[in-house]
């Protein structure tokens, strides 16, 4: 910038709608004609939106049949009758306030890590605790609760215990192999490249395949995983590469003085990178760790090929019921909400970090 | 871990000898080695245990290893394919027929996807808020929402909320779209359209030779020359006169309804549609937020300094912006391609048959599990490798020098 | 002093009349009256958000004024793409941050504007190309990219493009405020050379009472949107009328 402190922004000499309108609909010819060509669109697309949505749509009925004769609309009656299925899968009905509480727990500890004022050393111990509970809750068996073997679950809080514990474990192993990928032993770079770079490069539904159908092939007659561990340990072996990735990427922009200023202190490799390298880099990855995770989230409804009942196979489960057969769309858009609402938060919070960074960058 | 010794070794500062006091698993090059040698140990002995179990269970299953069975013949039908194929080929064939679906998925879906991400992402910048506003809501829908759900979705909306063959939507003479897919017409093998194919081709060859001519001629006399203009005739307008000529033809090859089904034209299939308007409209919204970026990452300066020079604004654009903007967007902008056709493996979830729903009928026919997965490994590193090579490649060849 | 005689033969270079621009609510230059002549050279100063660098880049229509006229050489400036277009031909632009085009060479930097804008052929553009980068005394660094450069560098190199199209004005906006100190005093060099071998009319917005003494015909000092002052250096500096430029005088010669 030049002297002029002023950002340089659109010229407003007044303020007021009409001057708004023309600054930012009316600006020239071609923008006109976009303008009217949007609202042509919103004015043809947003009511028959709005109509399907809520104004005929049907909130009371018993099956698809009496829903489609009763309006022209979503037939959000469906959603009435199977959110439960959807929300928690085959768990028992009268024990779902389990899950619904592991629930709250999880949103609860991933808002309370969003704060800077926990960004603690009890962290980490605090969510190894949070996961001790969830698994308490999910499985019962002790304190009273009733005993849920785990082909029960499903439904959201899967959804969660899938993503959170896949990001959890991955991310010390992707801090390793990142470590290792830019570490000068060759041996070791060699086997952490590998790794990274086949993971990466074949699809996610593949390791799911592999982890299903090879897994049992791996191990010794008599050690069987069941399918939630399998596809657990398919989304880790995922999630760590990518995850490595990012903080390869925080690593790599961290100047080389800062290595050698930890050299020169005298500080060992581990010293080195626990005290100096690894929380400059990994606040720089902030942003991007959460998109990982956001792409973690989105990605867990992959198990839903080898067939776990996660929030989308749950979704694809409602509407299985003769009675209510043809109401997928609704299904979908339910659970399309539920992810969007996720994502879209944990979106916004990435952006909000990145420019908390950049400012405090630039000072 | 020893790490005591060595801090103090190293504290208590360098000029005394090695030899003479630290003792040798100090020497950081030792060290390097030992650990080395453990993890290759480690990994080499979890990989020979994995592989005796996996022999061990093999052989208790009575399973042979080995691709022998891919010359053995399939048995089953594969719904869409590029070349000919029947269930008496054997499973070699259907792989392939798999890799084919999978490529061409792939190739449309990046070609559709970079034209809309494109227009999307320039119009995050427009200056029309309502443009700019319905853009970036875009944006946030589609990638806030698992591509697998977003596949099941349009899948659920072609297959149960479009008509039957019989009523059909009729938007235009011709098309048909129906619960069966899209059927178009296809203009019937005539002479005339072989003349235009060859004029287009012509006019390609051309149009390269123009542009050559046009930038020596510049060069030399520093007179322009309008290439745009005269490309798209000679592309476009070419291979319609010679149509013309040829006494324009009109036939087409045209669907038609008979029985329950339409016979006749073009048609893509309801899960090749449902699996491509998906990946389109899924990486759309991570390519345009890679070209907004991309052209935002150029500033402003530069711009300014350009039309300060006098330049206008498409020769800014043209000459200034764009080929800054490019060096941001190519790297991300591979990597999207990359996912485009790793994603379109989701294929399996809708019965698309791409290499991943070949194979997985396969290792479930024969029971070559590890075979199966291995050649479905195989073909996507394969791609992932290539194109790799080639984002290096012109990483290099674009690079900014700088000091 | 301000009022030049208002002759058809000795039309003014550059006319500002009751300019005034605004962002959002910010009032930025307010009712700006200047009249520049052919050959003058003219130093801008004042404190930082004082408006002078908005004011130069209206002059060639980095920024539009909302209020007011300005006209360059005959033309006045409106939403007319081709009057704009027809003013940046002749007025050339240094910037405070040199504003090279990295993926370019020197050369390719230099010869852009003569062979897309003025069409010159490429030999011929090239040749002139040299001519101002051995003026601006760096030929033998055609063939690099601006990143392989110094500051004071580049920012010679700028002055050799701007110079590249033959502007009738040469516009500077702060040219040495990111040089390092080392290197404010090659680029000066450059401009006082300049200033004495052509006839060009140059606006300065510049800190340098040196240059300012060596080379302007007239000083001006704005605050706040204004023109506070103006006069000829000699006087400006020994007997500054306001106090507002009395305070910053003796802020900038304070050290």
């Amino acid at each position: 910038m030049s002297d002029t402190a002023i950002p340089t922004a659109m010229p407003k000499p007044i303020a007021g709608p009409v001057i708004w309108l023309r600054a930012n609909l009316f600006a020239n010819p071609l923008n006109a004609i976009m303008t009217v060509l949007v609202v042509w669109f919103l004015v043809m697309s947003l009511p028959a939106l709005l109509d399907w949505l809520l104004l005929d749509a049907v909130f009371q009925a018993d099956s698809v049949r009496e829903c489609r004769a009763a309006g022209s609309g979503a037939c959000w009656a469906f959603i009435g009758e199977k959110h439960r299925l959807i929300l928690f899968g085959l768990y028992p009905y009268e024990e779902q306030w389990r899950p619904l509480l592991v629930v709250l727990l999880l949103i609860a500890m991933a808002g309370v890590s969003c704060l800077r004022r926990f960004w603690t050393k009890w962290l980490a111990p605090m969510w190894i605790a949070t996961l001790v509970v969830v698994g308490i809750l999910m499985w019962g068996g002790v304190l009273g609760l009733s005993y849920v073997e785990n082909a029960r679950w499903g439904g959201l809080p899967l959804t969660m215990i899938l993503a959170f514990v896949a990001i959890a474990v991955a991310f010390p192993l992707g801090v390793l192999l990142a470590l290792g990928r830019r570490s000068n032993l060759p041996a070791i770079r060699a086997i952490c490249t590998i790794y990274i770079e086949l993971v990466r490069g074949v699809p996610a539904v593949s390791l799911l395949f592999m982890a299903s159908v090879m897994l049992p092939l791996l191990l010794p007659e008599g050690m069987n995983i069941d399918k939630l561990l399998r596809a657990q340990i398919a989304l880790i072996v995922y999630a760590s590469a990518y995850l490595a990735e990012v903080v390869r990427g925080g690593l790599q922009s961290l100047s080389k003085g800062q290595y050698e200023a930890a050299d020169a202190l005298g500080l060992t490799y581990w010293q080195k990178q626990r005290l100096i390298i690894l929380p400059q880099a990994l606040r720089i990855t902030i942003p991007p760790l959460v998109n990982t995770l956001i792409t973690v989230f989105k990605d867990t409804s992959l198990v839903v090929i080898i067939g776990l009942y996660d929030l989308m196979n749950a979704a694809k489960a409602s509407f299985v019921d003769p009675a209510w057969r043809g109401s997928s769309i609704e299904a979908y858009v339910f659970v399309s909400l539920i992810y969007f609402a996720f994502c879209f938060f944990m979106s916004k919070y990435s952006q909000s970090i990145e420019k908390r960074l950049a400012q405090s960058q630039n000072r | 871990m020893a790490a005591h010794p060595a801090q103090t070794g190293a504290t208590a500062g360098r000029p005394i000898p090695k030899a003479s006091r630290a003792v040798f698993w100090n020497d950081p090059r030792v060290r390097g080695i030992f650990y080395q040698i453990l993890a290759v140990a480690l990994i080499g002995g979890a990989v020979w245990w994995l592989a005796s179990n996996t022999i061990e269970n093999l052989n208790s299953r009575n399973i042979a290893t080995g691709f022998h069975f891919l010359g053995r013949e399939a048995g089953f039908d594969i719904g869409e394919n590029l070349i000919d194929y029947s269930p008496a080929d054997s499973y070699f064939k259907a792989l392939l027929v798999g890799v084919l679906n999978t490529l061409r998925v792939a190739v449309i879906g990046i070609i559709l996807a970079t034209i809309i991400g494109t227009i999307i992402g320039i119009a995050r910048l427009s200056k029309n808020w309502l443009v700019a506003k319905l853009a970036s809501i875009y944006v946030e829908v589609v990638r806030n929402i698992p591509l697998i759900l977003q596949l099941f979705f349009w899948y659920s909306l072609i297959t149960e909320f479009l008509p039957g063959p019989r009523d059909a939507l009729h938007p235009m003479a011709g098309v048909f779209l129906s619960n069966r897919g899209l059927k178009f017409p296809l203009p019937a093998h005539e002479f005339a359209y072989d003349l235009a194919m060859v004029l287009f081709a012509l006019g390609l060859i051309a149009a390269v030779a123009l542009g050559h001519w046009a930038k020596k001629r510049q060069d030399a006399t520093g007179r322009h020359f309008p290439t745009a203009w005269v490309n798209l005739g000679l592309i476009v307008g070419l291979p319609i006169a010679g149509w013309l000529l040829a006494g324009a033809p009109l036939t087409f090859n045209a669907p038609v309804l008979q029985g329950f089904n339409f016979v006749g034209g073009a048609s893509l299939s309801p899960e090749f549609s449902a699996l491509l308007l998906g990946l389109v409209i899924y990486t759309a919204g991570f390519i345009a937020e890679i070209v907004r970026s991309g052209i935002q990452a150029v500033g402003k300066g530069q711009t300014e300094a350009s039309l300060a020079l006098g330049l206008s604004k498409g020769q800014t654009l043209r000459l200034i912006v764009m080929p800054q903007a490019l060096r941001v967007i190519v790297p991300p902008m591979t990597s999207q391609y990359l996912n485009i056709t790793k994603n379109s493996s989701l294929a399996v979830a809708i019965g698309f048959p791409d290499i991943v729903s070949v194979a997985n009928t396969t290792l479930n026919q024969t029971g070559q599990a590890i075979e199966g997965i291995a050649i479905i490994m195989a073909v996507f590193l394969t791609i992932s490798l290539s194109i790799a090579t080639f984002m290096n490649w012109y990483n290099k060849h674009i690079a900014l020098v700088e000091r | 002093m301000a009022t030049a005689v208002q002759q058809p033969s000795d039309e003014p270079m550059i006319l500002l009349e009751k300019v005034n621009k605004w962002y959002g609510d910010f009032h930025v230059l307010t009712d700006i009256d200047l009249s520049v002549k052919r050959g003058e050279r003219i130093v801008i100063c004042g404190p930082s958000g004082s408006g002078k660098s908005t004011m130069i880049r209206c002059i060639n229509r980095l920024e539009e004024h909302q209020a007011g006229r300005i006209v360059v050489d005959g033309v006045e400036l409106t939403n007319d793409v081709r009057k704009v277009e027809a003013v940046r031909r002749d007025v050339g632009m240094v910037f405070q941050h040199f504003n090279l085009f990295p993926h370019l060479t020197v050369l390719q930097n230099l010869t852009l504007a003569p062979i897309w804008v003025r069409k010159t052929p490429k030999a011929e553009a090239e040749a002139t190309a040299m001519k101002y980068l051995e003026r601006v005394r760096i030929p033998e660094q055609a063939h690099k990219y601006p990143g392989q450069l110094s500051g004071g560098q580049q920012q010679r190199v700028a002055i050799a493009r701007a110079l590249c199209i033959n502007p009738k004005v040469m516009l500077f906006d702060e040219p040495t405020s990111a040089l390092d100190p080392e290197m404010v005093a090659e680029v000066l060099d450059v401009m006082i050379k300049l200033a004495d071998e052509s006839n060009v009319t140059m606006i300065c917005v510049t800190h340098e009472m040196g240059f300012a003494r060596s080379v302007a015909d007239r000083v001006i000092f704005m605050d706040r949107g204004q023109i506070v002052e103006q006069n000829t250096p000699e006087e400006f500096f020994s007997h500054p009328q306001n106090e507002r430029t009395k305070l910053f005088l003796s802020q900038i010669l304070a050290h």
